[in-house]
């Protein structure tokens, strides 16, 4: 029983880093109608700028040198993608729906191999956190658990209270239920776009870096797994909807979880995973809080 | 008689002056230092069977599939099951076509009624499952470590022309040969009642049900045919490379064939076929031109090239006619039609 616990505690760590993620596909998907593939590579553009920092700024005490890395790996993750779409996705605003998408493989071919040229293999991650257990109950949660939990539920946090009581915010739910209206009511709609991108690559950076945090080791083609399941996660909760991704992204973690106490081989959790997806999809199209949306003509 | 056939396949002298040319490279790269490009040419090929047969549902019917590698993969594990199994080439060869064509109708049958996106990360899904299944399923498959052919007396020799096929440039011829029957087919298809229901779902779903075209039928036959290409390509694959694992058949995989096709330009047979040439040939070109200090700066390269495409091209370096009028028109108009 308590091993049950402890897995869905598993579960919710992975799954809160999942919906971090999913944000970032879901709040570009809501505006730009677009699947903005590079995002699993500015997540992992966040874990390598987190590393970087932490390497360089060992000589720091404790508690700087983390924050200093979430700050350097946020903040250039989100210049990161908002130079992505001023190049890559800004000029195809008007064109067919899959140009795009080729542009952001393009920029995800790019971006993985940048980062290959400049280390290809596995890097340790440092280890930043004390690996203390703590009792919770029955259970134990690490203490780096612990931390990735609370700083996803908090940046979540934040979030919400952007996008729903701040003008910006409203700007965001505006553009994304109609552009055109959008922009007819005055609202700057590029750089709301801009803005969003910047976001959404900000959550997905500190993404990178808790998820290294946890498993201790980052390669240049790390984004890639999480990424889709983030993405899945995203469409789970359903696509376009903020707090969607959140709800998504904690389920799948905690489905994985599930798949990995009651399946024989770890690998199947991830079949389980795809098969809820496919499940859901097929029985509930729109995602669990989607919205229905009248086709237009 | 042969104006017949003419008519019916509209070849035009360039064609056959391309399918002459392809016939005579091997004579000229064979014995050279070069002979190691018949095996990419090869390769292209097989990629531009794949293409062509993701076309039917990316440029015909404009639905999105991510996971179509999997039925590559189904093909080239029905093909390396079979030969080992003593099974003859050609028998092979049809029953997995089969094969994958049932898989394909099986998840099918539930996905087709999702629009868009959806459909894409249901695809997504089902790719990834299939190369998961393959990778953990041990008494059939051999697991990650793969199924060769190559020690096992049971697997027949390939007989094409009254040739034994088995090494690169034989290969080539073969696949070249299926490269033109897949032309051919796909050329056929977009002519037929069948090719403009495909093209009017994709114009417009609700139109194309006022004009009384079944959807999901005529979805489903699309989504099956195309999977026959793609476990004809698998198949072929299998029986050169003589060992089949599940890394040959990644999510990776499947968004290049996206690529090909889009950046070829979708719904365009001519284009299709060059979206392929395109993203098989270029990462080795440049490993020429770069030479060996720069060789892994290649991909970053080809990167660079696709989003340059996606800005400059966006209807795909040889766009189908129908489609980029429309680009234009739209351009003109201004109006947005998501």
């Amino acid at each position: 029983m308590s091993n049950l616990i402890e897995q869905l505690l598993n579960g919710l760590t992975l799954g809160s880093i999942y919906a971090l993620v999913a944000l970032g596909y879901t709040m570009v998907y809501g505006i730009l109608l677009m699947i903005n593939f590079a995002h699993s590579e500015v997540f992992m553009a966040g874990a390598f700028l987190g590393w970087a920092t932490l390497t360089m700024a060992q000589s720091l005490p404790a508690p700087w040198g983390i924050i200093l890395a979430f700050a350097v790996g946020m903040a250039g993750c989100g210049s990161l993608a908002v130079g992505i779409e001023k190049c890559a996705y800004a000029p195809l605003r008007r064109a067919p729906r899959l140009a795009p998408l080729i542009s952001a493989i393009g920029v995800s071919i790019i971006l993985q191999n940048a980062v290959f040229l400049w280390r290809n293999d596995f890097l340790a991650f440092p280890l930043v956190f004390p690996q203390i257990q703590i009792p919770l109950g029955a259970v134990q949660i690490s203490l780096v658990q612990l931390v990735i939990l609370a700083s996803s539920l908090i940046l979540m946090f934040f979030l919400w209270l952007f996008v729903n009581k701040t003008r910006l915010g409203q700007a965001m739910r505006a553009c994304s239920q109609d552009r055109e209206a959008a922009e007819l009511v005055g609202i700057p709609v590029d750089q709301i776009i801009s803005m969003t991108f910047f976001i959404g690559a900000v959550l997905g950076g500190a993404g990178g870096i808790l998820y290294s945090l946890y498993y201790g080791s980052i390669k240049y083609n790390m984004g890639f797994v999480p990424g889709m399941k983030a993405f899945t996660a995203a469409v789970l909760g359903g696509i376009g909807n903020v707090p969607g991704a959140m709800l998504g992204g904690l389920l799948l973690g905690l489905a994985e979880a599930l798949g990995t106490a009651f399946l024989p081989q770890a690998e199947w959790k991830d079949v389980f995973a795809f098969g809820i997806l496919i499940l859901i999809l097929i029985l509930r199209p729109r995602g669990i809080l989607g919205e229905r949306t009248s086709e237009k003509l | 008689m042969i104006r017949r056939i003419n008519k019916t396949l509209r070849i035009q002298w360039p064609v056959l002056l391309l399918i002459f040319l392809a016939i005579l490279l091997p004579l000229f790269l064979e014995n050279t230092f070069y002979a190691y490009f018949i095996r990419i040419l090869g390769l292209a090929g097989l990629y531009m069977i794949i293409a062509l047969g993701l076309n039917i549902v990316v440029g015909y019917l404009g639905l999105l599939d991510l996971g179509f590698m999997a039925f590559y993969a189904i093909g080239a594990y029905s093909m390396a099951l079979l030969s080992l199994a003593g099974y003859g080439f050609w028998w092979s060869l049809l029953a997995s076509v089969l094969i994958t064509m049932f898989f394909r109708l099986a998840v099918g049958a539930p996905v087709l009624r999702l629009r868009g996106d959806y459909l894409a990360i249901v695809t997504l899904g089902f790719g990834e499952i299939t190369r998961i299944v393959l990778n953990n399923w041990d008494s059939l498959t051999n697991g990650p470590k793969g199924l060769s052919l190559l020690s096992s007396a049971a697997v027949q020799p390939i007989h094409f022309f009254h040739r034994t096929i088995s090494t690169n440039t034989d290969f080539y011829y073969l696949i070249l040969f299926f490269v033109v029957l897949c032309v051919v087919i796909s050329a056929r298809l977009e002519d037929s009642r069948m090719g403009r229901a495909w093209v009017a779902i994709r114009e417009n779903e609700i139109a194309a049900r006022l004009l009384g075209i079944e959807l999901t039928r005529m979805k489903m036959i699309g989504f099956v045919a195309s999977a026959a290409f793609a476990g004809a390509a698998g198949a072929i694959f299998a029986r050169w490379e003589n060992f089949v694992t599940p890394e040959s058949f990644t999510f990776w995989e499947s968004v290049m064939v996206v690529t090909m096709v889009v950046v070829g330009g979708m719904g365009s047979i001519p284009g299709v076929l060059l979206g392929a040439a395109i993203v098989v040939l270029i990462p080795e070109a440049l490993r020429n031109v770069l030479g060996t200090e720069f060789v892994s700066w290649r991909y970053l390269i080809f990167g660079v090239a696709l989003v340059l495409v996606a800005i400059f091209r966006p209807q795909g370096v040889w766009p189908n006619k129908r489609m980029s009028r429309e680009l234009k028109l739209e351009e003109k108009g201004g109006s947005q039609n998501r």
